[in-house]
């Protein structure tokens, strides 16, 4: 009776010795800094995109596919766009790519992503400085799209 | 036992209290925020039912040898192959025909006919299939379940399954691994309100046939609407009056 | 008092013992069955449907073939129940237990093989929440559930013995329903107006005459198996009434199938598409008439009426196998036939150039990966019964019908 009191009593110690270890490696324990943004502030304040990012972002996905209303704020587009880090060489970085943005939170709470296996994870290519909005309506590009390319 | 009432009733409106403030704070923060948004557009739709897109299609300007609109829907919507045909997606098809009387040829683009009443959308389980106000049949991928139901149902064969992964897509036309597609009619373009049409329309019209005539079917003034009244026109499948958005001529 | 429990109550069934070594096999053999469809489902599901057969023609295969069969003979599977428990006929009240327990497992597997087929099974939440009530398969949904519940109700009016009185209503109810869930099986097909091998309201009535055919071969089957297994005695009187039933059943699905494409061939419009099945179809067309008609049909009437092997056991058996094999061969060919005839997009035109495969056959070059996945099926809805006979008493003492 004694010793398995004993070793029970050792339980909370030994979980107490994980936790340490854990928090020392840093990586564990608290949540990972993303990268900066461009910009200067975001749609909504930093707590309440952190708490309410996926409720925005269903709400406005609803409203864009039955309704077609484009343009809100709200949009995963402009998440991208802002968020979206670029490499030495200028060419954009995946934000679900190991250490972006979208991906070092979600990886740290656990919580599988369902965006963008359909939704491309980066800026769109010769955006430069245009908002999606006044890219795809611009008369230049309605002529020299780049070609994607095509293997039918 | 009254005293205890009483001091719960105080606490829960103390929290009433507290969570009112808050509300109108945050309300009164999203407020002024929203004002201050300098690039805050103006929001475009919600779609109605005043108007119909639709497209007319004549087939005697229809080129055999040309596939200009499956090239710039395939470039505008990112759709590359896999170099396997049977699986590879397909928005828009060119195809041949040979009167089996007369020996007539005429040549057509084939897509999503944009039903009034599509069998597509009565069949699907979650209605990921769903037709727009404005007469636009999509699949909204985000409940789309892969089941593959509304291709059965399809008189058109306009729907494909997606069967792999993909990548560089287009940021105004997501389209992922074990989800049904179709044609959108270039909603992305439709929804900007400026007068875009879809990119197949486009590339027909810049190639000089313009086979491909698109507008609202609901706008006596437009000239699509004005199109079908000159002229005779057919539906495909008429028997199974669908009434369908896409219009055939000199089939 | 203590007699009479001691004949309709729970003393009359047992749990089979499942400690020989043949069982330990069976379990084992069926697991890895089950492992080997779960791989595929993986499979399928990483890399996406091209592993499969199937295509953007072909859209459904073989998943879908074994989820049918599998659905359509779950509802069959109750027929022992309901002539025991609804038609009174009591030297089948021993088996109505078995006969419920094989048609839930029927329907667990061909609901798992249909859900682990879709693009996106990790969506399966979805498909729970989000309705279209303008859709069969929406509606059958409810069907598949309220089946489950219903049949769960039922064997617990069995086992319980202060539910025996509820028994009747509540498998009377169940009758009702599987009726209603198998038509909605066969609408399926029936409500799709663009292709002309279904498009028939005939598919719903032929469904129900398949699921009694099918079930009812593998109820009569289970029922051999088991008392073979366990060394009991099975009444003559079962086996050969349920052999009766079932030659009727095949009987009527025939006849089915023949008013069905009969009536097609005499409208000029689906002459193509009866030419194809039946004539220039290739392997549909052999499995149209080797394996549903010849094999799945004509062959078990024939050794369940042909005196000398009408009265053989093992024939009788041979003859339940080769319905329930028919009955695959006969849901291919409605599924993968149907589809791979092509839609008639033109009526008067011949399609001369498409760029997708307009106006021609499709043909369906079936996979590994999806076969696994069906017959991962078919293992987990047999697994689902040896494990429900050792944990619960759904094992007559095989002596109440002497």
């Amino acid at each position: 009776m004694t010793p398995r009191l004993n070793f029970l009593g050792l339980l909370p110690a030994l979980i107490l010795l994980c936790g340490i270890a854990a928090a020392e490696e840093g990586s564990a324990l608290l949540p990972p800094i993303p990268p900066p943004a461009k910009g200067d502030e975001c749609v909504e304040p930093t707590d309440v995109m952190r708490r309410d990012h996926m409720r925005f972002l269903q709400h406005q996905r609803d409203d864009t596919v039955h309704g077609g209303i484009r343009g809100a704020k709200h949009s995963l587009v402009g998440c991208i766009d802002c968020h979206a880090q670029t490499d030495a060489h200028g060419v954009a970085i995946a934000v679900n790519a190991k250490g972006q943005f979208c991906e070092s939170c979600h990886s740290f709470a656990g919580v599988r992503m369902d965006c963008f296996g359909c939704h491309t994870a980066v800026p769109a290519p010769d955006q430069a400085g245009m908002t999606l909005l006044e890219w795809t309506t611009s008369p230049v590009l309605a002529v020299t799209k780049p070609a994607s390319p095509r293997t039918d | 036992m009254a005293d205890g009432s009483n001091a719960l009733a105080d606490k829960s409106r103390r929290r009433f209290l507290t969570r009112t403030g808050a509300a109108v704070a945050l309300g009164l923060a999203a407020g002024v925020r929203f004002i201050d948004f300098p690039s805050a557009r103006a929001e475009s739709g919600p779609v109605s039912s005043s108007q119909r897109w639709g497209m007319l299609i004549d087939s005697s300007k229809c080129a055999s040898d040309c596939s200009a609109c499956v090239q710039a829907c395939s470039d505008e919507h990112g759709i590359s192959g896999h170099g396997r045909p049977q699986t590879d997606a397909q928005w828009i098809r060119k195809v041949t025909l040979r009167d089996k009387e007369s020996g007539r040829e005429t040549s057509l683009p084939l897509m999503c006919q944009h039903c009034e009443d599509p069998p597509c959308v009565d069949v699907c389980p979650t209605g990921a299939s769903f037709r727009r106000a404005d007469g636009v049949v999509l699949v909204d991928k985000h409940i789309c379940i892969g089941c593959r139901y509304c291709m059965l149902a399809c008189p058109y064969k306009a729907r494909s399954f997606i069967h792999e992964d993909l990548a560089d897509q287009k940021p105004w036309s997501p389209r992922g691994k074990g989800t049904v597609e179709s044609c959108t009619l270039c909603v992305h373009r439709i929804d900007e309100g400026k007068g875009r049409i879809p990119a197949c329309a486009e590339a027909c019209e810049r190639e000089g046939h313009g086979a491909i005539q698109f507008g609202d079917l609901n706008d006596p003034a437009s000239s699509v609407a004005q199109a079908l009244v000159q002229r005779e026109s057919q539906e495909l499948r008429a028997d199974l009056r669908l009434n369908t958005g896409v219009r055939y001529q000199n089939l | 008092m203590a007699t009479a429990s001691k004949i309709m109550g729970s003393s009359d069934f047992s749990v089979i013992e499942g400690r020989s070594a043949g069982f330990y096999a069976l379990v084992a053999g069926l697991a890895a069955v089950i492992a080997a469809g779960l791989w595929a489902t993986h499979a399928m599901e990483t890399e996406g449907h091209h592993v499969t057969g199937m295509t953007n023609q072909i859209v459904w295969g073989i998943p879908h073939v074994f989820a049918i069969f599998l659905i359509v003979t779950a509802s069959g599977a109750l027929n022992v129940a309901s002539l025991s428990s609804v038609m009174g006929q009591k030297i089948y009240a021993p088996f109505a237990r078995l006969s419920a327990l094989l048609a839930v497992a029927l329907l667990l597997g061909g609901l798992a093989v249909i859900t682990l087929d879709l693009g996106r099974p990790d969506r399966i939440v979805v498909a729970l929440t989000h309705f279209n009530m303008k859709s069969v398969f929406a509606w059958n949904v409810f069907l598949y559930t309220g089946f489950l519940l219903l049949a769960a109700l039922y064997l617990w009016t069995l086992m319980e013995r202060r539910m025996n009185r509820i028994t009747k209503p509540v498998a009377t109810v169940l009758l009702l329903w599987r009726i209603v869930l198998t038509t909605g099986t066969g609408l399926i097909f029936g409500v799709l107006v663009a292709r002309e091998a279904y498009d028939v309201a005939i598919m719903a009535p032929m469904f129900i005459a398949m699921s009694l055919s099918f079930g009812t071969a593998a109820c009569l089957l289970l029922l051999m198996a088991v008392g073979g297994c366990t060394g009991r005695f099975l009444d003559d009187a079962v086996v050969h009434g349920l052999k009766r039933i079932l030659a009727w059943f095949v009987t009527l699905v025939l006849y089915f199938v023949m008013v069905s494409h009969g009536v097609k061939l005499y409208a000029a419009g689906y002459q193509g598409v009866e030419r194809f099945l039946l004539l220039e179809g290739g392997v549909i067309t052999s499995m149209f008439w080797m394996g549903q008609i010849v094999a799945g049909s004509l062959a078990p009437l024939w050794l369940m009426l042909w005196p000398p092997t009408a009265t053989s056991r093992p024939w009788i058996a041979a003859a339940a196998a080769l319905v329930l094999l028919g009955g695959l061969a006969q849901i291919y060919v409605i599924v993968i036939g149907g589809l791979a005839f092509p839609l008639q997009i033109f009526p008067g035109k011949e399609v001369i150039e498409s760029g997708f495969f307009d106006g021609v056959v499709s043909h369906y070059q079936p996979s590994l990966p999806e076969l696994l996945l069906g017959l991962g099926g078919v293992a987990m809805a047999l697994l689902i019964v040896v494990l429900g006979m050792k944990v619960l008493e759904f094992v007559p003492d095989f002596r109440s019908g002497s």
